[in-house]
């Protein structure tokens, strides 16, 4: 299957609710509305053979008025065929369908998601902290969290980036 | 107990079952059948197992945020942390997603070094899961035989690098430096001797009775239920999916080189084991042409930006000492934009997403580990099967405590 082909089809189906699409990115990404982004996947694996979830994560942009976001990386195995869909929230309703219902493998990774991001993801059945301790208050891989301590008064990092 | 099924569709307690005398068993978080830190939570029915709750995040390290704070090539060090039986691996899969970024193209003395290096890991990788099934099934020899080979390739690491463990191997653009006549010698040395080693450790397990009846149709998983739940590597081949990312996305040059990709039927412990077993017999032949065709060229690409200078012109060059500072002090430029990159670990596809706005230090790193991906389909491939068979099952899976929680 062509790469015209994969956007047209899906442009055909979700008119409205594709935000974008990036053909210049090493894999060809799609940026779709919240609300759709399980329709999409679902018709991407149903309709499109990209029966294999490769990656779940979340990011964030803190500019952004939609900050938080989701990444997926589905792969159609047998043309070998790799796909990026992405969506975004705002840090205020940070929710987002589950798909542990279309793949299993969705279970853990969205967990991690939401441990570090606090997305929250809808349906999820078992949705806790995995990695960090339960009584983490904050969300850790967002960018308000800096890495250092800034209680520190020893240390100027002025000069060497973020 | 006649409420509880064998086999794989089997069903969580169900409510009827309540009143029934389960027991619980706590499994971990430091067990030595664990082999890492995490912690199973057995709901037991006698010797059957109804369920497993399982916690993870022991030794869980932060990763992904550290490396929002460190120039790339300080990040080498994160990756041979996360598979510590394979580091060589982690180190090579993130040097060469950094190389797509930056679009550089290596020469091919570099691709089939790194071959050399993968291939070697994924030896000892494969050699200490398959070696640890023995011991769990309760077969001590064949470890012993078998961890005389990671120690040479451990030997080989060190000369290459200076490291055994935490490797710290490569550089972004190459190498830090050549292999030496020593290096060459080693590693021939070590690939002639190794068939007469795997066949006395295949001797000992591959048809061995009390082998097969322990691991076959045990914790077995179906190729649907398998791609369903990521798997990747070994334990995705043994169901029958012939998916490997070297094959499939071939990096480093691996599609210079004839190699099969062994599958399995069942997906169970024995055809893991098998397909680990397998492969080690296609990475010596992979390392074996590898060196009979090492190329002439140079280890390192021309990457200013990257790849620090010779010492020696440091000291005697402006334009050197210029690029060394930049370099120290991650002040070079970094092209916008976001990977994703995979390499065939040792445990399956090890993939990065790198994302980076121009600064120093990757905008976001996320790690793709195999480990993590597949090993929470633990509870499914263990319910109403006993207790030592989801131990051997946890052996065969080759969960790192390291890549799981990186």
């Amino acid at each position: 299957m062509e790469q015209q082909q994969i956007i047209s089809s899906l442009h055909e189906k979700f008119k409205n609710e594709i935000v974008s699409i990036d053909e210049t990115s090493d894999i060809l990404t799609f940026t779709v509305i919240k609300q759709a982004v399980t329709d999409v996947i679902l018709f991407l694996k149903e309709e499109l053979g990209f029966q294999f979830l490769t990656d779940l994560c979340g990011i964030h942009y803190p500019d952004q008025e939609l900050a938080l976001g989701v990444v997926y990386h589905l792969h159609n195995l047998p043309e070998n065929k790799r796909i990026r869909v992405k969506t975004f929230t705002s840090v205020n309703n940070p929710e987002i369908q589950t798909l542990t219902e279309i793949f299993s493998a969705a279970n853990w990774m969205e967990r991690e998601t939401y441990d570090f991001f606090g997305i929250i993801f809808i349906g999820h059945p078992n949705l806790i902290r995995i990695l960090n301790v339960e009584y983490l208050d904050y969300f850790p891989l967002r960018k308000e969290y800096p890495l250092e301590d800034q209680t520190r008064k020893d240390k100027d990092d002025r000069f060497f980036g973020r | 107990m006649e409420n509880i099924h064998l086999g794989k569709e089997h069903i969580l307690v169900r409510p009827e079952d309540y009143d029934k005398n389960f027991s619980t068993l706590n499994l971990g978080p430091t067990h030595p059948a664990t082999h890492g830190i995490f912690q199973n939570i057995l709901t037991m029915n006698g010797e059957t197992i109804v369920d497993t709750e399982q916690t993870i995040g022991y030794i869980h390290r932060a990763f992904e945020k550290l490396a929002e704070r460190r120039a790339f090539y300080q990040i080498t060090t994160l990756t041979d942390r996360m598979n510590y039986c394979s580091s060589p691996i982690n180190n090579i899969g993130w040097q060469t997603t950094v190389e797509k970024l930056l679009g550089v193209q290596t020469n091919k003395r570099i691709d089939y070094m790194r071959i050399i290096i993968m291939e070697l890991a994924r030896i000892s990788d494969h050699l200490v899961c398959n070696s640890v099934i023995g011991v769990d099934s309760g077969a001590l020899t064949g470890f012993v035989y078998v961890f005389q080979e990671r120690e040479k390739i451990y030997e080989i690491y060190e000369e290459i690098c200076g490291a055994r463990l935490t490797t710290n191997l490569g550089r972004i653009g190459g190498f830090e430096r050549d292999f030496t006549p020593s290096v060459i010698k080693k590693i021939r040395e070590f690939i002639a001797n190794l068939p007469k080693v795997i066949t006395q450790f295949e001797n000992l397990l591959l048809r061995n009775r009390i082998f097969m009846d322990r691991t076959i149709n045990v914790g077995g998983i179906s190729a649907e239920r398998a791609l369903n739940y990521g798997f990747t590597g070994p334990c995705l081949r043994a169901a029958g999916v012939d998916y490997d990312v070297r094959a499939m996305n071939p990096y480093s040059s691996y599609n210079d080189f004839d190699f099969t990709i062994p599958v399995g039927t069942n997906g169970d412990t024995y055809d893991r084991f098998c397909v680990r077993q397998e492969e080690i017999w296609q990475s010596i032949k992979l390392v074996k042409n590898a060196l009979e065709n090492l190329p002439e060229g140079n280890f390192h690409m021309e990457v200013p930006e990257f790849y620090l200078p010779d010492k020696q012109d440091v000291y005697s060059k402006m334009e050197s000492l210029i690029w060394h500072f930049k370099i120290v002090m991650g002040e070079v430029e970094v092209p916008v934009g976001e990977v994703y990159h995979s390499v065939e670990g040792g445990n399956g596809e090890l993939g990065f997403y790198l994302v980076s706005d121009g600064g120093r230090t990757p905008y976001r790193l996320h790690f793709r580990r195999p480990c993590f991906v597949y090993y929470q389909a633990f509870p499914e491939m263990v319910r109403g099967s006993f207790l030592s068979d989801a131990i051997l099952t946890m052996s065969s899976m080759n969960v790192i405590a390291g890549e799981l929680d990186a």
